[in-house]
């Protein structure tokens, strides 16, 4: 799969796509920090999490409509393999195995957002039970 | 160990957030025995309560130090003390944190919310004597950039790696959002040489433990500071008790080997 990436760089404060835009690419993070954001009607964008080295930038490739549904914007220099999203489902198609291999990749990223994004739901760092740490 | 409170004077006060508060505390007669990073005392507010509160900062002498949020009537009422006000004191009480088994390794030490407090003297004794260790990565999460406490000491704490992240970021902050178990691949440490000592909210805890332990580090080289309501501290209510634990005596401080069986009971 490496023979598709290409490297790609990417200054800081650089809009890499936008809510709604097509999915037609996605990236692994090599170095630098991007954030993913909505746009909320009368305050903006705002950010739901950063990502970072190792990441997986860019998940709605695989799945249609294969439109973005968040923003991305670097916070630092973001250096990154990027890859072109019809060619490798293409290469998946010919070849089950490592389809099988990058979805199961893929999956585990969003299970790890999703659980990630439901601790977050929890609000934890609020008032707690009475111990040393939380000083009831 | 003190076992019944002795006078302390607040001589210093800082508000580190919206409703917490850092005390300096000094004795106005017999100090209480010193204590470890990780132990806590038990504050008491005259005429309104007592609580445990554990030690935020490395013990210097005679003067303790402690971070306390204001949530329940006790600690709104110490929170609310300035200067030259007076406080009861017992203590230490509580396991600290293995200090010892970190020499020569790298360490992680992750807190969540005010759990950042009763870390924050294993850090002051690791930078102390930075010889003695490994790596020390910092990761510490918060519920907005505005609940994140010691910020000004961050800067301080990444050698080499010290970052924090929040669940709820404001409009003009520019750094990390999310939960604190993303910031650990960005460490730098070796699993198999690492001791991990963790402060926070229980789900953080056990989130965290899951991350270190499925990146190689051994499930007792992992150190968690655990929470039940404490009210004797001497290990006779029975208020605090974790199965077969009484955390007011046996922790707060215990090995994840032996607390991740009993945080999976729901009746504990």
């Amino acid at each position: 799969m490496m023979d598709l990436a290409r490297d790609a760089s990417f200054p800081a404060a650089t809009r890499i796509f936008e809510e709604g835009g097509e999915a037609d690419r996605f990236w692994i993070i090599r170095s630098g920090t991007v954030a993913l954001d909505v746009h909320v009607p009368g305050r903006g964008r705002a950010v739901v999490e950063t990502i970072g080295t190792g990441d997986l930038l860019g998940w709605s490739w695989l799945c249609p409509p294969r439109q973005w549904h968040l923003g991305a914007e670097t916070r630092t220099p973001v250096v990154a393999w990027e890859f072109d999203a019809p060619a490798v489902r293409a290469l998946c198609v010919e070849r089950p195995a490592l389809g099988l291999a990058l979805v199961t990749l893929v999956a585990e990223t969003i299970g790890d957002r999703l659980r990630a994004t439901r601790t977050r739901l929890l609000d934890l760092y609020g008032p707690s039970t009475g111990g040393p740490a939380s000083c009831l | 160990m003190s076992l019944i409170p002795r006078p302390y004077r607040v001589v210093d006060r800082r508000e580190e957030t919206h409703d917490t508060v850092t005390f300096v505390l000094d004795p106005a007669g017999e100090p209480v025995d010193v204590f470890a990073p990780g132990q806590f005392a038990m504050l008491y507010a005259f005429g309104v309560g007592e609580i445990p509160v554990s030690l935020s900062r490395a013990p210097g002498g005679r003067r303790l130090t402690h971070t306390v949020r204001a949530v329940g009537a006790v600690s709104r009422a110490l929170c609310g003390l300035t200067a030259g006000a007076f406080v009861g004191v017992r203590g230490p009480f509580g396991t600290p944190w293995d200090i010892e088994a970190a020499r020569g390794r790298d360490l992680l030490v992750i807190g969540g919310g005010i759990g950042l407090a009763p870390l924050r003297p294993l850090i002051d004794t690791v930078l102390a004597q930075p010889y003695r260790f490994g790596r020390l990565n910092v990761l510490a999460g918060a519920r907005t950039p505005d609940d994140l406490l010691f910020k000004d000491e961050f800067p301080a704490w990444g050698k080499p790696f010290s970052a924090v992240t929040v669940d709820r970021p404001s409009d003009d902050w520019g750094g990390r959002v999310g939960v604190v178990t993303t910031l650990v691949h960005e460490a730098r440490f070796r699993p198999g040489r690492t001791i991990a000592f963790l402060c926070g909210p229980e789900v953080m805890i056990r989130a965290t433990a899951r991350e270190l332990i499925r990146r190689g580090v051994r499930p007792s080289h992992v150190q968690v500071s655990l929470e039940r309501t404490m009210r004797c501290a001497t290990g006779h209510c029975g208020h605090c008790q974790l199965g077969p634990l009484l955390l007011c005596r046996d922790g707060p401080v215990v090995g994840y080997d032996l607390a991740e069986p009993l945080l999976t009971v729901r009746e504990l």
